[in-house]
């Protein structure tokens, strides 16, 4: 059995946070010059240029790329062998409020979504999703995500007679109608399969498969092809302002389902797609 | 791409081209407000009480910018999405504001009011704080700091880039 401490845990996040609040994601950017350079409309290469300067100024000025700096996503996968000091939420918790302070970061959260609405202050609490793996490592895929992107996210519960022409073409529709509120050029993570909960659980850990990278099931590939290029070709655009980059990718994840359903969760991700997985390693322990 | 500077006070029937898709380089001092700051300038409205700043002088920013670090001006600056401040926009153009400035697109209906009050709506670009806080000369904190990011914040830009949306 290894034993993690709790101050491992919270420096390794604190310091994730700090990394992807200021340098952007690499294959972001380079999917923002690709489109740049394909872009037909003069506008949206205006603003792809902003976009890309900022992607430069950000880490020299330390100024995070966006200022809504988002709830705070944690995927956990902790080795049975594995042994945290504290519930992992603590940990959590403590490396938010620390970013919030330090960085600092905005204060975006809540304590109650109706009665009443007051701001936690601290950015606290973050989301946590632990899955057990063997071994005794301890891996976190850590998010920030804005809520203009996150607010045109949604789910369906198809059933098996619906085809993948009918979820195309229900993605295509419901990602055109929030036209520039999310922030264009999005990502979108998909997830099909699963139950009412897990398909928007997939649809969020699709956001952070590696960008771009083609599904291995020529299928699904072929999919993501379609909803990527479909919604592209409507012109919606970069913040709306026109051309053909309203989508930079697409990553769908399945898993299995019931005979009766077939799920279909889609999460929208702007532009400033902030995320890291790390390993909390023997040595800082 | 057409390109003009605008600078504020904009009064409706000063000359000014806007037609879609021009790109508008803005200077002057504008206001902050997300939702909550709204809700409280319409109730301010409904009570017939003085608002803190002169609508027809300025722009609305719908805008929460992160915390200042030590010494800087401000910390990162972007927009917010502008749907969810649409059922306050009749309420503050009969109150005599004429620029807003956000993200996204308006519904068409409020989009029409305010075209009809030759009131007009710039596009900022999301996720591009650190080259849009280089184009704020000032920031403070202007009313209700009990709101944190979403106080009023009175700011003011130099050649602040936007658009006239398609």
């Amino acid at each position: 059995m290894r034993k993690i401490s709790a101050r491992a845990i919270t420096e390794a996040i604190y310091q994730a946070i700090r990394k992807i609040s200021f340098e952007p994601d690499p294959d972001v950017t380079r999917l923002l010059k690709e489109a740049q350079n394909n872009e037909s409309s003069p506008l949206a290469r205006d603003a792809l240029s902003i976009i890309l300067e900022n992607h430069r100024l950000s880490p020299t000025l330390q100024i995070p790329l966006c200022q809504d700096t988002g709830s705070t996503i944690l995927f956990a996968e902790i080795g049975i062998e594995a042994c945290l000091a504290e519930p992992l939420s603590h940990s959590l918790n403590r490396a938010i409020i620390r970013a919030q302070q330090e960085i600092p970061l905005r204060a975006s959260i809540v304590q109650d979504p109706l009665f009443p609405r007051v701001n936690t202050g601290d950015n606290s609490p973050g989301i946590v999703h632990i899955t057990q793996v063997e071994g005794d490592g301890l891996r976190l895929t850590i998010g920030q995500k804005g809520g203009g992107a996150e607010n045109t996210s949604f789910l369906k519960m198809f059933t098996p007679a619906a085809g993948a022409n009918d979820i195309v073409e229900y993605i295509t529709a419901k990602v055109l109608a929030a036209h520039s509120r999310p922030c264009p050029p999005l990502i979108l993570g998909i997830g099909i399969g699963g139950n009412f909960e897990t398909a928007p659980l997939l649809a969020k850990r699709a956001l952070f498969e590696k960008l771009g990278r083609p599904h291995p099931d020529p299928q699904y590939r072929a999919l993501e092809e379609q909803i990527t290029e479909g919604i592209n070709a409507a012109g919606c655009g970069v913040q709306g302002l026109g051309g053909n980059h309203t989508v930079l990718a697409t990553h769908i994840l399945s898993e299995p389902c019931h005979i009766a359903s077939l799920p279909v969760a889609v999460n929208v991700q702007c532009h400033a797609h902030r995320h890291i997985t790390v390993e909390v390693s023997r040595e800082t322990n | 791409m057409k390109q003009i500077n605008l600078t504020l006070p904009y009064h409706p029937e000063s000359f000014a081209d806007f037609t879609p898709g021009t790109k508008v380089l803005l200077n002057g001092v504008v206001y902050t407000a997300r939702d909550m700051a709204h809700k409280r300038i319409l109730q301010l409205i409904e009570d017939k009480k003085e608002l803190p700043f002169d609508l027809q002088e300025t722009a609305i920013f719908h805008c929460g910018p992160s915390p200042a670090r030590p010494g800087a001006i401000c910390g990162a600056i972007g927009p917010t999405t502008s749907s969810r401040m649409c059922p306050y926009i009749p309420a503050l153009v009969d109150a005599g504001l004429r620029v807003i400035i956000g993200k996204g697109n308006i519904d068409q209906s409020y989009q029409n009011y305010m075209t009809i009050h030759g009131a007009i709506f710039l596009v900022a670009i999301g996720g591009a704080s650190a080259v849009l806080s280089q184009h704020v000369v000032s920031c403070e904190t202007f009313l209700w700091s009990d709101l944190g990011a979403e106080a009023v914040y009175r700011m003011e830009l130099r050649d602040f880039p936007c658009y006239i949306p398609l």
